[in-house]
Order: C-alpha cells, then structure tokens, then sequence
C-alpha cells in the first residue's frame, strides 16, 4: 500500500512537471532528429547526383590523376592532393601560432591588453574570405613571388619543394593565406581552453617551485589539450571547405607537384569553378561526386580527431592513476 | 557587449529567415536577387507594385480580350507580364541593360535574368523552369532530344582576344599589334612555345625586339562561354590541339595559371611579367592590357574590335546552319576578327503562355533594332549582321503559343 501510493505521488509529481518537460524533451528531440536527417539527406543527394560518375569511374576516381571535361576522363586524385596539403600545411603553420597566442592572452597578457588583442583576432574571422582573396592576389602573391620565392629558389632550389619556377600565385599563396584565415579559429577555443583550466593547478606546480614556463607548459596546456586540439580540428575543418579565398591564389591546375611555387587545386574549388558552366550530365555528375569526396574526406578528419583526443584523454586518465 | 552583438544578430538573423520565404513567390530557385538588382536602380515604371504577380495561370491567357489596350489609366493598367529567364553570365550586363532600357518603352512586361552560366541556363530552359534561357554554347543534338522545339537565337557577338603583359629586350613594354598566327596561338597554349623570343614569334614580329624570357600562360580557371570560344577556335585551325584538348566550357589545359573569371585572368596578366591569356574583349581594353592582332582566314592580321566582330557575322552568314546554332571562329572575309562567337537566347518555339510569348517577341525584336545595338556598343558587344538578324526575326515570326496558336496581337 506504501509503495502504491508513492508511485501515486511520484506520478503526480512527474505530471506536474510533464507538460513542460515534454514540450522542451520533443523539441530537443526534434531538433536533435532534424540534425541528423539533414546529414542522411545530404549524403544521399550527393550519392544520388554522382551516380552516373561512380558506375562510370567507380574506385578509380579516386587514384587517377587526370581531369579533362572534353573527352570525359576525370580523377579526383590532384584535387584530394591539393586539399589535404594545403589544409595540412596552413594547420601546421596556424596551430604553434595560435596556440602561442592564447598562451599569452590567456596566461600573460595583462587584461588591458588581453580584450583588445582578443577582439582583433576574433575579427580575423569575420572577414569576408573574397577579402583575403583579393589581400593575397595583391599584397601577398607580389612579395612571394618577388623576395620569398626567389631566395628559396636560388638558394634552396635543389629541394623539391623548392624547385620550379617561382609565380607567386599557387600552394604556397593559399596555405599562407589558409594559415591567416583559420588562425582566429584556433585561437579562440584555445585561449577558452586555457582559460578553464583550474587557478588550483597553476598554483601546485607554483608550490611545487615551478617556473611560469614551466607551469604552463607542464600543468596549464597539458589539462587543456584535448580542447586545444578540438579548436585545431575545427581550424582544419575550416581550411578543408574554404573555397573562394584559395580559388583566386592557388593557380587552379589538377597537378601533384613536391614544389610549394607551383599550382594546384583543391576539391571545393574545382567544384566552384565548373558548376555553373557544365553541361554534360557526366561532368556534372562527377563534380557532385568531387563534392562527396570532400564530405568523406571531412568525415575522415573529423573521426581522426576525435580519436586522437580520445587516446589522449585516456592516457591522461592512465597518467593520474 | 558581447551580447548585445549576439542579440543583434540574431534579431537581424530572424528577420532575414522571415522575409526570405515572401520575397520568393514563384518557384524559381532566386528571382528575387534579380529584382533586387533591377531596383537598386531607379524604377522605370513607378505605378507598378515591385511584388510578382501571384503565380500565372497558363493558356487562359488568350480566352480574354486580347484587344484590352493597356494604355492610358495607369491605375487600371493591368499587372505587368513577368518573364523570367536564366543563362550565360557573359550578356547578363547588356541584357539587364536592355530590360531596363525596354522597361520605359513597354511597361506591360517585366523581365528577370539570374546569370548562372550557360550549363544552368540550358537545364532550366529544359525543365521550363524559367521562359527563356541564355547560353554561349551551343545546343548539342542530345539536348535538342530533351527539349524539342527549343530555338536557339543569337542576340550579339563577342570576341575574345590574346592579352599579353612583356617587354621588350630594351625593357618597354610591347604595345598592343603583336602578329600572332593561329600556329602560334595553339603552339603557346600546348606548351611548344616557351619563350617569347621563339624564331615563330620573331619572324611573325620583326620589329618588336622580343625578350629572352618565359612566356606564363594565363587561362580561365571556371568553365565559360569564353573559354569554349577559345577552344573551339583553337580546335577548328589546329589538329593537334583537337586530338589532344578539344573544345569545351572547361578543358585539360596543358599549361598555365588558372584565374576565375575574366577579371582574374585580366589581373593575373596585369600583375605577371611575360604573361599571355585570352580575355573577353571588353576586359582588355577596360584594363588597358595590350593585346594581338591574330591572322583570319583570309591571312590578313586583324585587330580585335566590335567592328571586326560584327563583319565576320556579317561573313559568316552564308555558313548559317537552319538552327542558328553558329560557331562564328574562323569566319571567312578580309575584315574578319577569327576568334568571335554569338551569345544565344534559349527560347520555345511553341510557347505554354501566349502572354508571355507576345512579350518576348517584342523585346527580342526591340533589342535587335538600332536603340538595341546601340545599348551594346555602348557596352562592347558587338551587334549582329543584318543579314543574321533578318533571319532572327523570320524564326520569332514562326513562334507559336498554347499548342500551335498564333501569338495574340496587342
């Protein structure tokens, strides 16, 4: 009889509370359904549009590495090439950066100085990316093409990567100005990273006769790096998909080259560029599957990431017992 | 602080997801960015409401008086026509010049042009999903299976022309009147020819004191109506370059920068030394980039320009395939420029709506008549032959409406 009439009890309580839980607990449901349908959809429109090209080409779009629209031979290898490198490389460059400065603004910087400087690079962000195209096309590419690359060439041009003639325009323009653009990304979730991590594990390794270098580097970043690396991943994520900025510098030639001067291409640019004027239910076709690879390709990124913050947490977890 | 910016913009957000579902009322994917542009200028016809009439009913049209005059009251004048067409990017500012300019003429028709290139023109024009299209190619057999009946009927022509950016061994630059075979064209293009004081280019050019410096070709990075002229011209007078490149919006170029668009290969030009692209003629001569005089059929070397242009329309005539679908590289006649081609509007030869039909019919007709040519000259195309626009005008006298009506008359 106990039991029944608190169950009775807890029932009213519950309905009580229901109508509005129920409403909120739907919403979010549907919201959270919504997310999910939208990616299935996404995947089989793109599926659906590159049916033509994949029972064409099948897997060998992916490892050929000629693009010629006339006489319907297309590879997706050049422009996969050109994505990931040039990704890559403006990560390897925007990652120390960015993470150095949210070590400052973060840890150092006195708070005058930290508001300001946050809202610069935060406005980094908001620049429109046909702005960097056109910063890069006119101020950039002139001075790589000029001092930069000319002093590589001559010096260092036995190196592939530094061997051919230097243009300004191609991979070297766009990781560079890739590099600028996700910059802000990766400061900003770093610099919150840090900025969450408990004033009480600063103050043990201060106790501990710590120097401050030592207390960011062993104590501070360490606790935050799997947010850290989630802001870089998002940076990445960012110079994947970036379209306009690296179709006006990067040359646009479906080549794979060692050699940073010289032009390449990448997926999503290759897909503005020949989108509207196609005509051929082929080349359309594998241009929607050019699109299909950019979002496996995404979705490769997005997974190694998570897995690397993954082992990292858990060998933090190991490093605690 | 912070949040009042968030706050803003979601305000902002907000209004923009509510209004956008009621600036769209056809099912068009983006009439309205036209009708945007069309009213950041001044309104020609102040009395019409912007807002696009509700969605038509086709074919009852004709069933009421089709001697209702709409003149006078301009109060009772009935809602204005709306055609809406999609297409090549390269007439969009002419053709949103002579809409505008026809507007003051006939306020009883309104017309929209999204320039979304010529491929996206033809598949609309095909699904019906605009009145007419635009296109710089020209309609292959299988699209004419998938739209019987679509004519194809060139509006103006344009010619694109070999910008260079060199100079000369004494450090001037070469002005524009560099000679240039069509030999040499495909030969720079293929990657053969690599420097500018290759013994083809000095025997073509004897004065011009040529550099010992590496030519960087400049192309088109998009597919475009400019880069099919090109290539299509390149394949009619090189076997080589047809093997092995062939003609088409977008090719496998064996060399060169790739800029977006006209303007980026006008500014690639600009900013290289010993480079050499092709550009719309226009965007030449708007960038001060010197240019080449390129050697027509009838061997003479001839300088780009819309007169040029015009004569090797004029030309071409007698070559005037029945479907209009003209090629015009390599036109025969002395004053000929060779790398010339016509834009075309993309339009039903029985159309559903015989409104709609009238009124294309007339601004056609308009846009071919002198105040027409002169919007284009004024603009750098290059109007059409006569003799080309005569048989223009005999196809719009064959249209038809509604399942083979006649076109009602005003």
């Amino acid at each position: 009889m106990g039991i029944a009439s608190r169950s009775a009890r807890r029932r009213a309580t519950l309905g009580r509370i229901n109508l509005g839980d129920a409403i909120f607990g739907g919403w979010a449901w549907l919201m959270a359904a919504t997310l999910v349908l939208i990616i299935v959809l996404l995947v089989l429109e793109l599926y659906e549009g590159s049916k033509l090209g994949i029972s064409r080409f099948g897997f060998s779009f992916l490892i050929e590495e000629r693009w010629d629209p006339v006489f319907e031979r297309f590879g997706s290898l050049p422009a996969i090439f050109g994505t990931v490198v040039s990704s890559l490389l403006s990560l390897a460059i925007a990652a120390p950066l960015g993470l150095m400065a949210a070590i400052f603004l973060a840890e150092m910087a006195p708070s005058w100085l930290d508001q300001p400087v946050s809202f610069i690079i935060e406005l980094l962000a908001s620049v429109p990316s046909v702005v960097y195209g056109l910063w890069g096309l006119f101020v950039l590419v002139p001075i790589l093409r000029d001092p930069i690359q000319r002093t590589l060439y001559r010096s260092l041009g036995f190196l592939p990567i530094f061997g051919c003639t230097p243009l300004g325009i191609g991979m070297m323009a766009a990781v560079v100005v890739l590099a600028i653009m996700i910059l802000p990304y990766a400061t900003a979730v770093a610099r919150d990273m840090l900025r969450a991590v408990p004033n009480e594990q600063r103050e043990a390794m201060l106790a501990l006769g710590a120097t401050r270098w030592e207390t960011i580097w062993r104590a501070v970043v360490p606790y935050a790096r799997s947010g850290i690396i989630g802001g870089f991943m998002l940076a990445l994520g960012r110079a994947v998909g970036e379209t306009m900025a690296v179709t006006m510098l990067i040359g646009n030639r479906p080549d794979i080259s060692p050699c940073l001067f010289s032009p390449a291409y990448t997926l999503a640019s290759q897909i503005a560029n020949e989108f509207a004027e196609s005509v051929s239910p082929l080349h359309v076709s594998v241009l929607i599957e050019l699109g299909l690879v950019l979002f496996v390709i995404t979705l490769i990124l997005n997974g190694l990431a998570r897995l690397l913050v993954w082992r990292i947490s858990r060998g933090e977890m190991r490093g605690a017992r | 602080m912070r949040h009042q910016w968030f706050l803003v913009l979601m305000v902002a957000m907000l209004v923009l997801v509510g209004c956008a579902p009621a600036a769209q009322p056809t099912p068009v994917p983006a009439p309205a960015q036209a009708q945007q542009q069309a009213a950041s200028q001044p309104t020609p016809v102040p009395t019409t409401p912007p807002t696009a009439v509700p969605t038509e009913a086709p074919a009852a049209a004709p069933t009421e008086e089709p001697t209702a005059v709409p003149t006078e009251a301009p109060q009772a004048a009935v809602e204005p026509v709306q055609l809406t067409g999609a297409g090549a990017s390269f007439p969009y500012p002419l053709y949103s010049r002579w809409f505008y300019d026809y507007a003051f003429r006939n306020p009883s028709a309104r017309f929209n042009y999204q320039s979304i290139g010529s491929g996206g023109g033809i598949r609309q024009i095909t699904a019906k999903t605009v009145d007419f299209g635009g296109s710089d190619a020209l309609l292959t057999e299988e699209m004419k299976a998938a739209a019987p009946g679509l004519m194809q009927l060139p509006t103006v022509a344009g010619a694109v022309v070999l910008a260079y950016n060199v100079n000369d061994a004494a450090g001037t630059a070469v002005p524009t009147g560099l000679k240039l075979t069509p030999e040499v064209i495909a030969g720079i293009f293929l990657g053969q020819i690599t420097t500018w004081n290759d013994a083809q280019l000095v025997e073509l050019n004897p004065d011009a004191n040529l550099p010992d410096q590496d030519i960087l070709v400049a192309r088109r990075s998009d597919g475009s109506g400019t880069t099919f002229l090109f290539t299509s011209y390149l394949s009619q007078v090189n076997e080589e370059w047809k093997a092995n490149v062939g003609a088409g919006t977008s090719v496998e170029w064996p060399v060169g920068l790739g800029g977006r668009g006209n303007e980026g290969v006008a500014g690639i030009v600009r900013a290289q030394p010993g480079s050499i692209g092709y550009v719309e003629l226009a965007y030449a001569t708007e960038n001060n980039l010197s240019y080449a005089y390129v050697r027509n059929q009838a061997g003479i070397f001839i300088e780009p320009n819309l007169s040029t242009t015009t004569a090797a329309s004029n030309a071409a005539v007698a070559d005037m395939p029945e479907d209009l679908g003209q090629l015009l590289v390599n036109a025969p006649g002395d004053d000929s420029y060779p790398i010339a081609g016509y834009t075309f509007l993309l339009v039903y030869q029985d159309m559903d709506d015989c409104a709609k039909a009238r009124e294309l019919i007339s601004f056609i007709e308009w846009a071919l008549s002198e105040e027409g040519d002169k919007d284009a000259l004024e603009l750098l195309y290059a109007p059409l032959g006569d003799a080309v626009k005569a048989m223009v005008f005999e196809r719009l006298a064959g249209m038809t409406c509604a399942g083979g009506q006649p076109i009602p008359s005003r």
